[in-house]
């Protein structure tokens, strides 16, 4: 009955019938979905798309799934047109990826390309929150935030809007080529470009001033990298959200691969209680509960699912979890006057709690959520800590290695180091040299410009590469023990303004001592 | 071990008849767009053979390949680049070639230019010799301490990588002639003895100051000529200093005698012709920015 399943997971629910020929007769057959084909023959090699019509459906979950395209599609559309005041030398955007200067702005937050260890950072806890929730909550991700699964119920909707419910569409799509189809099947697809259009377009004005670019765009004068990446986004979107949907789920993301080892026998899963709703059977009103089941095979949860499978064959591969089988069985339940929740968020270990006359435990507090949870909260703190404390003023010392030290002819040795210096604050710095750790050191810069040799000049937002040169007399290092030929070295840059103080550790290297 | 495909009781799916340790497979269908993917893909790689330069084919005697119809070459797209990248730097450095040295390292674009690419000519040209940090080996100078056997400001330099040293095809190269005194019979080896402990002597490490007492006299008849008579030498005749404790072929009595008695003459080629002005420019820069350079810095 339903083949597109592919791999079966170990949790199956054993108290379910076997597929195929037990499956009891049928009634409302015109809102039967349509199966899968079934590999007739072993060797078939390819299976072709089989077209969802998924229903319309009204309900808690369906109010959450709207609620959350509005939140996130509104923040995707709207996040570039956000202002924040940086003063004059800074863009004015609050959140700008800024390639040609290479910085990030975020609202309050700015980062250099070295500082990318943060993006790093985020990813880590984006794939730990996807753990910790997959663990409490199954695919919940996939079927609430999941980008394509956003976009794809929003191509439904204007599928819906244009077309109409299920039934309508199903017709529509046997009907033969007349006026209202082609009428019905252009506007919807040009509705879809329109929307696939507007994601790419969206996309682009992360990197660069939104109010700018949108002029440009319609002018025709923006950087040909901003039409090329809407034209790309473009075809995701409409080829992905429109054209593809549930294949995407079931063929190119890994992700339903992986999760088989993040869902535990305490994870809550949209199911259907076979226990509560075998034996199935068609309905009457009068007729008697006694000796069947609760679920009247109306099939309601299968015409509203956007992947096409049947939540009572148990879980599935395909199943994205959006909990839409649950709003319609809901409403049959109200109607027929039976409780509701034949489907609903329940764990694999609840069936056989229910067998054995035990009360239903959710167990939250696991091994594996205490440690995702623990993860989280201790990378959130370090990294918080890490931004919260970042100084605006950086400096990265390194030590000449060809050749380590130079003889000079009145018999000094002299080391050379290079400086590399950031300023972050949105103003120039004038930066003083400080040397600590050997006697009568000199200091030289070659080439120090308009600059004396211990000072620097770091424009706003800026960087700087200094060499300079330190060079210890002869009477200083015949005083040196320096059997490794090293010796401890501080090289620091203070802003004498603010009072920053940066102080980095490095060596002088000299020949070693013979004794 | 042949095993019959059959359908798997609980997907409904049949297997491929393949057995591990009692786990069977699932032979899934593939979706169809999948197949039309690589079809696809087949066909871009057709179109790729037509339009660019694809197969080796035999034509006319000889083995050469198809050309497609966009006739691209990777080989002209490089000479394109490289051209592209000369005609945007060629701004730089015909100012750089045209401009004096010192106006140059006055001006902070066009001497950050020269010291990026004065090192990369470094690297090319230089380094095999002097070594790829000019530290300098026995016998090739160390370019970033203070000693310059020829000069250290900015236009000696110049001069020195222009037209080499003993570099006889150039008329204008740097000479000077520290023969072999014992070679030569111009001095028997006692008195090259003697000398060599008088040269010590200048930076205190003498051993017989009779010796040295003897040697002064050989000292400013035939070595002060060049060397001065303080030993501190001249730059005219590259002639080193002998007071430092910097020392081009060794510093030890033996090294000492041996270049007294046999003589001492390292050849740098000239490169003026081989690079151009705007990198001869260019490397002068950089060989002084090692901390060497003995001009006053902008003043």
């Amino acid at each position: 009955m339903d083949g597109s399943q592919g791999i079966g997971l170990a949790g199956k629910v054993d108290a379910q019938p076997v597929k195929g020929e037990d499956v009891p007769p049928v009634s409302m057959a015109s809102l039967k979905a349509v199966p899968p084909p079934q590999p007739q023959k072993p060797g078939d090699l390819y299976q072709s798309r089989v077209k969802i019509y998924p229903k319309r459906v009204f309900g808690t979950f369906r109010n959450v799934k709207w609620l959350v395209m509005i939140v996130t599609l509104g923040i995707y559309y709207l996040a570039p047109w956000l202002r924040w005041d940086r003063g004059p030398l800074a863009p004015d955007q609050a959140i700008l990826i800024d390639i040609p200067s290479r910085r990030f702005y975020f609202f309050f937050i700015e980062i250099w390309p070295q500082e990318v260890y943060y993006l790093t950072g985020l990813l880590i806890l984006g794939a730990l929150v996807l753990f910790l929730f997959t663990a409490l909550l199954g695919r919940v991700w996939c079927g609430y935030a999941c980008p394509q699964t956003v976009w794809t119920d929003l191509f439904i909707w204007v599928e819906r809007l244009v077309q109409g419910d299920r039934n309508k569409r199903m017709k529509l799509d046997k009907s033969p080529w007349n006026a209202d189809k082609i009428i019905k099947k252009s506007t919807t697809h040009a509705i879809w470009i329109a929307i696939a259009v507007a994601t790419g377009g969206a996309w682009v004005f992360y990197f660069a001033d939104a109010p700018t670019l949108l002029k440009d765009l319609f002018a025709g004068t923006a950087p040909l990298a901003a039409y090329i990446s809407i034209a790309a986004l473009a075809f995701t979107t409409y080829s992905l959200g429109g054209l593809m949907r549930e294949q995407v789920c079931t063929y190119m993301c890994p992700w339903p691969r992986i999760q088989g080892a993040m869902f535990d026998a305490d994870t809550l899963l949209v199911s259907y209680k076979a226990d509560r709703g075998e034996p199935r059977a068609p309905h009457k009103k009068g007729d008697s509960w006694d000796d069947r089941g609760d679920c009247i095979d109306c099939t309601a949860c299968v015409t509203v699912c956007p992947v096409g499978i049947d939540i009572r064959d148990g879980p599935q591969l395909e199943c994205i979890q959006c909990a839409l089988c649950i709003d319609a069985c809901d409403d049959i339940m109200d109607k027929i006057g039976r409780p509701r929740g034949l489907i609903g968020y329940e764990t694999l270990s609840m069936p056989e709690s229910r067998a054995r006359g035990e009360p239903e435990k959710v167990r939250l507090l696991r091994p594996r959520v205490i440690l995702y949870a623990g993860l989280i909260v201790l990378i959130s703190a370090f990294m918080g800590y890490q931004l919260m404390t970042r100084g605006d003023l950086d400096l990265t010392v390194m030590h000449d290695r060809n050749p380590l030290f130079v003889q000079l002819s009145d018999g000094s040795i002299r080391n050379g180091y290079t400086l590399k210096i950031q300023n972050k604050a949105h103003r120039e710095r004038a930066l003083t040299i400080e040397i600590d750790g050997l006697d009568d050191i000199q200091l030289s810069r070659p080439l120090a410009g308009d600059n004396a040799e211990d000072r620097l000049l770091v424009g706003p937002d800026g960087s700087l590469s200094a060499r300079i040169f330190l060079a210890v007399p002869p009477a200083t290092l015949s005083r040196l023990d320096n059997r490794s030929g090293e010796s401890n070295l501080k090289i620091a840059i203070r802003d004498a303004e603010t009072g920053d103080l940066i102080v980095k550790k490095t060596s002088f290297r000299a020949p070693q001592s013979r004794r | 071990m042949t095993h019959k495909p059959k359908k798997d009781e609980v997907t409904g799916v049949y297997t491929t008849g393949h057995e591990w340790d009692g786990i069977t497979e699932l032979d899934n269908p593939m979706p169809r767009w999948w197949l039309y993917i690589l079809y696809a893909c087949i066909g871009i790689a057709i179109m790729g053979w037509i339009w660019y330069p694809s197969w080796p084919v035999w034509k006319d005697g000889e083995m050469t390949y198809l050309k497609g119809v966009s006739g691209y070459s990777t080989r002209a797209a490089v000479t394109r680049e490289l051209g592209d990248i000369a005609a945007e730097r060629s701004v730089y450095l015909n100012e750089i070639r045209d401009m004096d040295l010192y106006d140059i390292q006055k001006n902070p674009d066009l001497l950050r230019i020269s010291l990026a690419g004065g090192a990369a000519a470094f690297g090319d040209s230089c380094a095999p010799c002097h070594g790829s940090g000019a530290q300098g080996f026995v016998g090739f100078p160390n370019l970033n301490d203070d000693a310059w056997l020829w000069g250290g400001t900015l236009s000696d330099i110049a001069q020195t990588i222009r037209h080499g040293v003993r570099w006889e095809a150039d008329p204008e190269t740097r000479m000077g002639v520290m023969q072999g005194y014992l070679s030569d019979g111009i001095l028997s080896r006692s008195e090259v003895t003697d000398v060599v402990q008088y040269v010590l002597n200048f930076s205190g490490r003498a051993e017989n100051q009779e010796a040295v007492a003897r040697g002064s006299e050989t000292f400013a008849n035939i070595c002060s000529a060049c060397h001065m008579e303080d030993g501190t030498g001249n730059t005219m005749f590259g002639a080193p200093d002998l007071t430092d404790p910097i020392w081009l072929y060794g510093g030890d009595p033996e090294t000492i005698f041996r270049s007294v008695a046999y003589g001492r003459a390292g050849v740098m080629p000239a490169w003026a012709g081989r690079l151009d002005e705007a990198t001869i420019k260019q490397l002068a820069l950089f060989v002084s920015s090692l901390g060497g350079g003995t001009d006053p810095v902008d003043q």
